[in-house]
């Protein structure tokens, strides 16, 4: 690790006082979206992951204070992502095209849920059909 | 014949010894994965509202309490390493323990969870959003296992006193383990 390690606080009640952060900052990321705000779902949600996944890097990982090395290695991956994402996500996210129709048929919240009612109708029917089987 | 230390174990061009060199590299490959898997999720949670419907089903207050478990679990494996600093192997292992513990609480409360789900029908089949869902899950769990194995052998090693440097080696991949739950927790229970 850097020069800088020396000076660095590895007592437990660091660690103790980071975990209390980390946990408050889960309380609030569930918490949030219960008001029902999308905004504030997505700032309470994934704001606070980036920030939760910074500070477990940062303090747990040790990120903080090790050799510019591992950061180059890290942000590289990190880069080949991006170029994924920008690379592929024109194509997949486009719902039209010139030389192509969209066939899929976007599911309703009633299409995507599964009818418990059905499958037990269904059920109970083969526990008749086996009632009558075994009847015979 | 006697067991000789390949040069590659001690020497460092980096300044990072070799055997934390060697995670990092591990995990540069891990975000790949993990990265990928994450980035295809956003393209079509993005495009396709119906997967907000699907994610009302999975449970938030299970996967709420495992994000507990494993932030708990990684502030027992940063301080198994700091007592692996000071030396103190007993306490060393101690920890390494509650961290495997934390791991096995994990994987129940998973268990508990796909059980119910499958049992509602929502099964891997059941569209593209579960298909993701199992898969990413699935990787992630696969990793907790293996890195409560991988702290087991470590810890066999602390209690003779050997070794002690893998602590930290192995904290930081448990941490990883632990940064990806950060995000997959939002992406599949907490935006619907």
């Amino acid at each position: 690790m850097s020069d800088s390690e020396e000076h660095h606080d590895h007592s437990p009640g660091r660690y103790i006082k980071i975990w209390a952060i980390l946990l408050v900052l889960l309380g609030v990321s569930i918490l949030g979206p219960l008001i029902g705000i999308k905004w504030l779902t997505l700032i309470t949600a994934f704001g606070i992951a980036i920030v939760k996944a910074g500070m477990v890097c940062a303090y747990f990982m040790h990120l903080n204070i090790e050799k510019k090395v591992a950061w180059y290695l890290l942000t590289a991956t990190l880069l080949l992502l991006l170029v994924f994402f920008t690379g592929v996500a024109p194509d997949v996210m486009k719902p039209t095209g010139q030389n192509w129709r969209q066939l899929y048929h976007e599911p309703t919240r009633e299409e995507s849920a599964v009818h418990h009612d059905e499958d037990h109708g269904d059920d109970d029917a083969h526990e008749e059909e086996g009632h009558s089987e075994a009847a015979h | 014949m006697s067991f000789q230390v390949p040069i590659a174990t001690n020497r460092s061009s980096t300044g990072i010894p070799t055997s934390r060199l060697g995670v990092w590299w591990v995990l540069a490959s891990e975000i790949v994965i993990f990265g990928g898997l994450i980035m295809c999720y956003l393209m079509f949670r993005l495009h396709h509202e119906s997967w907000s419907f699907e994610a009302e089903h999975t449970n938030p207050w299970a996967g709420g309490f495992n994000t507990f478990v494993l932030l708990t679990s990684s502030l027992f494996v940063v301080l198994a390493h700091q007592a692996a600093e000071v030396k103190d192997t007993v306490k060393s292992v101690r920890y390494i323990w509650y961290t495997i513990f934390g791991g096995f609480v994990f994987m129940a409360v998973k268990a508990y969870e796909y059980t119910t789900e499958i049992m509602h029908g929502y099964t891997m089949f059941k569209s593209v959003f579960w298909s993701f869902y199992y898969t990413a899950t699935g990787i992630h769990g696969f990793h907790v296992m293996a890195g409560m194995f991988i702290m087991w052998m470590i810890s066999r090693d602390v209690k003779k006193g050997k070794n002690l440097h893998r602590v930290e080696v192995i904290g930081i991949y448990w941490h990883f383990v632990d940064v990806v739950w950060i995000f997959l927790f939002p992406l599949l229970y907490i935006a619907k």
